[in-house]
């Protein structure tokens, strides 16, 4: 199940963070982050509640990058 | 500019000029007072910095640049009170920073509005009438079978097929091909291109979301999400580069005062303490991180301009490294139509041979009988034909005005008892008889496309060491073919699943490390194009299948466009090489000059910047492509 995501990160290495951070979440399977189209795509486990996936993938990218948002 | 930006923008002029004031005007202040006023710009410029890496600490990201920027600006700050006295080179640190920073935004995010431009070619609404009123609607909202009108001017917003009017349409932002197609009743059109004379009715056929434009969108917007080697080679270099740095700084500040003070000379702890703090202005891997994805994204928008749609960056990686291109001839190389070209050994004059033939070959409709039709090109009177009889692969029996006549390869005659004359022309020959007599043959061949030999020619200019041909005709034509092109090799008579077989043997045969691309119309060909290495489609205008099967998709059948491809796919990775070795250079060589001291922190942070704003810049450059 994959799905792509608005989001605003205003470096590129800080993109390779929330790529790094965001696969290493429960429930995601794989993610790419597009820095030049700012998109986040997430491919999910089978069965995993996107909602709360997705709240964590957040709190994760917050951590290394303050200063990113991600539009679920 | 964003609004972001532009506060970043008056931060940086106010910091600037506080900074020019403290430095050049004589204020009668010193020490503490005087380091309090210096602590203005500073925070000025700098307190995202600060509060950035705060938050970093709290949660345990360290090695992040804001860190480092704050360790080097705070330590340079704090030599200068215990010191030197001058506070200049930490606001100076932070304001180049936060230049660089601000210049990579803004040609990033205008980099990628150039881009979206290009490719500019999403239609914002379609006409439909509704209650004898054109009524402007979103084409999200238009069911298939809808009637929509097409105003000069306008762009198609959705695939369909003309029902009245007739007009040239302009299709160069989907094929780069700038010379007009007209179309008429019947047609079909596709999405994105530019109505340019006549008013056109057309009946969709298909959803907004399935049509040309929305796939061919969705393809270049999500190109750069399938990323190349180089660029997870950057993502890993990045982890390790920063720690490493921060490393050798912590190495540098301590052990050489250290075994200064083994040896027993003066520590000189100040010098060698700045001589860290210069390298941490220098670890941050930015330059490297922005600039190669930059130019991926660049060179990708560059080429679908050009009509040539690249699937992602890791595609344009192995397309720059192609080093065999094999064709599948019908529809590549040729037009795959076929045309009646020669009539050989006959009695009769060309029309009545061609009547005739046409006459035979009424009730099929393989692409050889359609050929002969159009050949012949005058309504056939089907009361003249009777007796109807195909014989599978060998050709058919009919009656026609009461006289047997036969069509069909030279099977077909000996099983007649009648003897063929045989044919060395190339292409496929129908042998015809008339009664129980030979009456010759027709030659059918497959027109060669006018700029094959050029495309194969600039295939190899491009580098591309050999160049082969499959085909499912015989030896002789095969092989005519490829002398005419100057193509290296040929595999003949090959049926659609040897194709596969014959690729798989080249791709076990070829060097590693080059590129097999596989080129074919996109026609019964999927199978082949996902197993090479990179699949090309060709003159997938329109073509679902081909446009989900291949790697690359040309817009149009122009086989010169595939050594274009491969040029653009080239100047990109030497931008990309470029940057690499010129960013990761220059830090090089500003660390060994700030660790023997003689690089200050002026001096590494312009590199810093410098370094950024040149390898965006080059990145840009593979935007450019028309010329190629």
């Amino acid at each position: 199940m994959k799905k792509t995501y608005k989001i605003e990160v205003d470096c590129a290495n800080c993109a390779n963070k929330m790529e790094d951070a965001a696969r290493n979440t429960a429930g995601v399977k794989e993610v790419t982050v597009n820095f030049m189209t700012q998109k986040m795509i997430v491919d999910f486990n089978e069965g995993t509640d996107l909602a709360a996936v997705m709240k964590n993938v957040l709190s994760a990218c917050k951590k290394v990058e303050d200063d990113c948002e991600i539009y679920l | 500019m964003t609004k972001k930006q532009k506060k970043m923008l008056i931060r940086i002029l106010i910091a600037a000029a506080l900074m020019l004031i403290l430095r050049f005007v004589p204020l009668p202040l010193s020490g503490i007072p005087m380091f309090l006023l210096w602590l203005v710009p500073y925070f000025i410029i700098g307190y995202d910095i600060l509060r950035k890496a705060w938050k970093g600490i709290l949660n345990r990201q360290v090695f992040d640049e804001n860190f480092l920027m704050a360790v080097a600006t705070l330590g340079a700050l704090a030599i200068g009170l215990l010191k030197t006295g001058d506070y200049d080179e930490a606001v100076a640190v932070m304001l180049f920073y936060q230049i660089g920073e601000l210049f990579q935004s803004y040609a990033v995010g205008k980099s990628r509005r150039n881009i979206s431009e290009l490719m500019d070619i999403r239609p914002d609404y379609a006409n439909v009438e509704q209650d004898g009123e054109l009524v402007r609607v979103d084409p999200d909202e238009v069911e298939i079978g809808t009637v929509i009108t097409v105003k000069p001017g306008e762009k198609i917003p959705i695939d369909g097929i003309v029902e009245s009017g007739e007009s040239s349409l302009n299709t160069s932002a989907l094929t780069g091909e700038s010379v007009p197609r007209d179309v008429r009743p019947g047609d079909a059109v596709i999405s994105g291109c530019i109505n340019m004379s006549g008013l056109l009715l057309i009946r969709t056929t298909k959803v907004f979301g399935e049509s040309t434009v929305s796939k061919v969108l969705d393809l270049v917007e999500n190109a750069s999400s399938r990323k190349s080697r180089s660029e997870n080679f950057i993502a890993r270099f990045a982890r390790y580069y920063t720690p490493i740095v921060v490393f050798s700084a912590a190495a540098l500040a301590l052990l050489p005062p250290l075994v200064r003070l083994v040896i027993g000379q003066s520590a000189d702890w100040g010098d060698w303490i700045y001589r860290a703090l210069t390298f941490l202005v220098i670890s941050c891997p930015c330059a490297l991180v922005i600039s190669i994805p930059l130019s991926f994204f660049a060179g990708i928008g560059g080429a679908g301009k050009a009509g040539i749609l690249i699937k992602g960056s890791n595609y344009l990686e192995a397309l720059a490294n192609t080093g065999t291109v094999v064709f599948d001839k019908t529809g590549t190389l040729t037009m795959g139509v076929f045309d009646v070209v020669d009539i050989h050994h006959s009695e009769l004059d060309r029309e009545t041979m061609l009547e005739y033939a046409a006459l035979a070959e009424s009730a099929s409709s393989h692409p050889i009988a359609v050929s002969i039709r159009k050949a012949w090109g005058r309504p056939i009177d089907l009361s003249r034909v009777s007796k109807v009889e195909e014989i599978g692969g060998n050709g058919v029996i009919v009656e026609i005005d009461g006289k047997r006549v036969a069509a069909g390869n030279s099977r077909l005659m000996i099983r007649l008892g009648i003897t063929p004359i045989e044919c060395h022309s190339a292409g496929t020959i129908v042998h015809m008889a008339i009664g129980q007599e030979y009456a010759g043959h027709i030659v059918i061949s497959d027109v060669i496309k006018p700029d094959a030999a050029e495309a194969i020619a600039a295939l190899k200019a491009a580098g591309v060491r050999s160049t082969v041909m499959l085909t499912g005709d015989g030896p002789s034509a095969a092989a005519q073919v490829a002398e005419a092109l100057k193509i290296d090799r040929v595999h003949s008579e090959l049926l659609p699943a040897d194709k596969v077989e014959k690729v798989e043997e080249l791709l076990s045969a070829k060097k590693s490390g080059e590129t097999l691309a596989f080129v074919g119309d996109g026609i019964n060909d999927a199978p082949v194009l996902s197993r090479a290495d990179l699949g090309i489609a060709m003159g997938a205008m329109g073509s679902d299948a081909a446009i989900e099967a291949a790697d690359v998709v040309l817009m149009d059948d122009d086989p010169l466009k595939v050594s274009k491809a491969i040029r653009i796919a080239r100047k990109c990775m030497g931008i990309v090489r470029e940057n690499i070795v010129f960013a990761l250079g220059i830090k090089l060589a500003c660390l060994v000059l700030g660790a023997l001291g003689i690089a200050n922190m002026w001096l590494a942070v312009f590199a810093d910047v410098g370094v950024m704003i040149l390898a965006v810049l080059n990145a840009i450059r593979a935007l450019f492509v028309q010329k190629l």
